[in-house]
C-alpha cells in the first residue's frame, strides 16, 4: 500500500527558517535528509519525494471567465505550509506511521529534533475487488 | 516490420528459458544469488541481442555461457581487485573462444523451476518481495519490466530484490527440493503467490498503463507451468481454472474509460469462450478426483457464473451451496460476505442482511469498505434507497481503489437524485 507522507512546516515568514540556521545545523540535517531518503530506497520502499520552493513563491491560480489564469498571492505569513512530501509503498500503516515519526524527528537548531508534523495519507492505489 | 514477432518470440523463449538456465547455474556455481545476478545479466544481454542478431541454434547453452561468464569474470575482478591485476585478468577473459555448451552438458532439471518456486516464495518473505523475487528469477522479467509493473522506480524493485535475496541466504534455505513433509506447505505459498500476482495484473487492467507488464499472463504461465509438472494436483488444476475462467471477462469487467463494470451488467458476449471452456474442462476434472481445495471451489464459482449466458440465468442455489462449502473451509470473512450476497440471490436480500449481522464483530472486517459495499447492494435490492446510499457513501470513503470508488460514488449519487425525484432512477 502507498501513502504520501507531507512534511508541514509551521509558521512561515514567506522563507524556510532554515535559511538562517547555522552551517553546521544545516549540514546536519541535509544529511540527514539524504541518509532518510537512502535508506527508503535500500529498503525497496521509495516511490517519489520531493523538496517544495518556500511559500514566498506560491501562487493561488483560478480560471478567470475566458479560462485565462487569475494568480493570487504569495501567501507568506500562512500558518503552515507544506515543504516537501514522500510516496512510499510499505507493507502496513504502521510501518507509514513508523517512517513519518522518523521524518518528524529530523535534526534542527542545535541538533534537537524538529517534531515536525507529518501529514501521513493513503494513496488511491488499492485494487478493486472483483464483482 | 518483421521485428516485431522476432522480439515477442524472443521474449517468450528468453522467460521459458529463465529458471531452467538458473537451475543450472545455480547448481554448478553452488551461490544461488550470485548465480541469479548472472542470468539476469544473461537475460538482459540476450534481450538487446536477439532481436537484432537473430536467436542462437541454442538458446539455452548461449544463456547458460553468457551467465557462467558474467560469474567467472565477477569472481575474477573480485580476485583482481585484491591483486591489483585487474588488466590481465579482463585480457584473458575476452579471449575465450565463445561455444555454448551443447544441453546435455549443462545439467537442466525440469524440476528446478519447482525448487526456485518453492525458494522464491518462501513464506519468511513478505508477499511484495515473494512476488518480485518469482517474477525475476522463475518468470525471467527484468527488474525494470517488474518496476514499471508495480509503479516503482528500478532503484526500489532492485533493492526489494537484493533483500528478498538476502533473507533467503540468511535464512539457510538450501537450493534443492524441500523435503516430502514440507512440500505441501510450500506448494500453498507458492500458490498464493501465483494467485497475488494474478491478481495485481486483473485488478490494474483497468489503468491507462499500457506499458505495463501483464501480470495476469505471467501468473497464468507460470501456472501452467507448476501444472505441467506436478499434474495431479488437483489445487493447481483449481488455481489454473481459476485463473482463466477469471481472466476470459477481463474484456467485459471495465469499460471505455475503466470504470468497472459489475458482473450482472456485463456484455457477455465479450467473454472469451476459449478460455472458459478450458477452465470448466480443467475444474471438472478436479472436482471428480475428489480432495476438494479452496481453490477448486473458487474456479468451481466462477465457471457457475461463466456457464450463464445472461445474469439471469445464473445458478445462484449453486453458487451458495459453494461458497457455504468454501466458508467451511478457509474461515475468510471476504467468503462470508460472497455467501450473504448469493444468499441474497436465493433466498432475498433479507437473509443476506442477517448474515452480514453476524459480521459485524469480525475485527478483520472492522472498517472494511466491503462490508459496507455489500449492504448499500442489499438495502437497495430491498427497496430501502436512504440506507443504501449511507452504506455507498461509507464504502466509496473507505476504499483505496478509484475504480471501485467511482462506481460506489456513482452508486449512491444515482439513488439520491432518484430519491429527489430529479433524474430518472438508474442504480442498475
Amino acid at each position: 500500500m502507498r501513502y504520501m507522507l507531507m512534511m508541514h512546516t509551521p509558521r512561515g515568514t514567506g522563507d524556510y527558517q532554515i535559511n538562517n540556521w547555522s552551517p553546521e545545523d544545516f549540514k546536519a540535517h541535509i544529511a540527514f535528509m539524504h541518509a532518510y531518503n537512502k535508506d527508503l530506497t535500500d529498503a525497496g520502499e521509495w516511490v517519489d519525494g520531493q523538496g517544495l520552493t518556500p511559500p514566498g513563491q506560491a501562487k493561488l491560480v483560478r480560471a478567470g471567465k475566458d479560462g485565462a489564469p487569475i494568480t493570487d498571492g504569495p501567501f507568506p505569513e500562512a500558518k503552515e505550509f507544506l515543504a516537501g512530501f514522500w510516496i512510499v509503498d510499505v507493507d502496513s500503516p504502521e510501518r507509514a506511521y513508523e517512517l513519518a515519526a522518523k521524518a518528524s524527528a529530523a535534526p534542527g537548531p542545535g541538533g534537537a529534533p524538529l517534531n515536525m508534523p507529518i501529514e501521513v495519507r493513503e494513496v488511491m492505489s488499492g485494487p478493486p475487488t472483483d464483482a | 516490420m518483421t521485428a516485431k514477432p522476432v522480439e515477442s518470440h524472443a521474449l517468450h523463449l528468453l522467460r521459458e528459458l529463465a529458471p531452467q538456465v538458473l537451475g543450472a547455474v545455480a547448481r554448478r556455481h553452488g551461490d544461488w544469488a550470485d548465480a541469479e545476478d548472472a542470468v539476469q545479466e544473461a537475460l538482459i544481454a540476450a534481450a538487446t541481442q536477439w532481436p537484432v542478431a537473430g536467436i542462437p541454434t541454442n538458446p539455452r547453452g548461449w544463456l547458460y555461457q553468457v551467465a557462467i561468464r558474467r560469474l567467472t569474470d565477477h569472481v575474477r575482478s573480485e580476485m583482481a581487485r585484491r591483486r591489483r591485476e585487474d588488466e590481465v585478468a579482463g585480457d584473458r577473459a575476452a579471449a575465450e573462444p565463445f561455444v555454448p555448451p551443447p544441453d546435455g552438458e549443462i545439467g537442466i532439471d525440469r524440476d528446478d523451476t519447482l525448487v526456485l518456486l518453492f525458494m522464491c516464495c518462501h513464506p519468511a518473505l513478505t508477499p511484495a518481495s515473494a512476488i518480485a523475487l518469482t517474477l525475476r528469477a522463475v518468470g525471467g522479467l527484468t527488474t525494470a519490466e517488474i518496476a514499471s509493473a508495480f509503479l516503482v522506480p528500478e532503484a526500489t524493485m532492485a533493492q526489494r530484490i537484493s533483500r528478498a535475496k538476502a533473507s533467503i541466504k540468511s535464512s539457510g534455505v538450501p537450493f534443492a527440493m524441500p523435503g516430502a513433509g514440507e512440500r505441501a506447505a510450500r506448494l500453498d505459498s507458492v500458490l498464493h503467490v501465483l494467485y497475488l500476482i494474478f491478481n495485481e495484473g486483473y485488478a490494474s487492467s483497468a489503468g491507462t498503463q499500457l506499458q505495463r507488464t501483464d501480470l495476469s499472463n505471467e501468473a497464468i504461465r507460470l501456472t501452467r507451468a507448476v501444472h505441467a509438472l506436478l499434474p495431479d494436483d488437483a489445487e493447481v488444476v483449481g488455481l489454473l481454472a481459476l485463473m482463466l475462467l477469471t481472466d476470459a471477462r477481463r474484456a467485459a469487467r471495465t469499460g471505455p474509460a475503466g470504470e468497472l463494470i459489475p458482473l450482472d451488467e456485463q456484455d457477455r458476449t465479450r467473454w472469451d469462450p476459449g478460455l472458459i471452456a478450458e477452465g470448466i474442462a480443467l475444474v471438472s476434472a478436479a472436482l471428480s478426483r475428489g480432495a476438494v481445495g479452496a481453490y477448486q471451489l473458487q474456479a468451481a464459482i466462477a465457471a457457475v457464473h461463466d456457464e450463464a449466458a445472461r445474469a439471469e440465468e445464473t445458478d445462484w442455489a449453486q453458487v451458495l451451496a459453494l461458497y457455504g462449502l468454501l466458508e467451511r473451509m478457509s474461515d475468510n470473512p471476504m467468503v462470508s460476505l460472497s455467501r450473504a450476497i448469493a444468499a441474497a440471490m436465493v433466498q432475498g436480500p433479507e437473509a443476506g442482511l442477517a448474515l452480514l449481522e453476524a459480521l459485524d464483530g469480525d475485527a478483520r472486517l472492522a472498517g472494511h469498505y466491503r462490508l459496507d459495499a455489500v449492504r448499500g447492494h442489499l438495502h437497495e435490492r430491498a427497496g430501502d434507497p436512504e440506507r443504501a446510499i449511507a452504506h455507498y457513501r461509507a464504502a466509496a470513503e473507505r476504499t483505496a481503489s478509484i475504480p471501485e470508488r467511482d462506481y460506489l460514488t456513482l452508486k449512491a449519487a444515482r439513488l439520491a437524485a432518484a430519491l429527489r425525484g430529479t433524474a430518472p432512477a438508474g442504480g442498475g
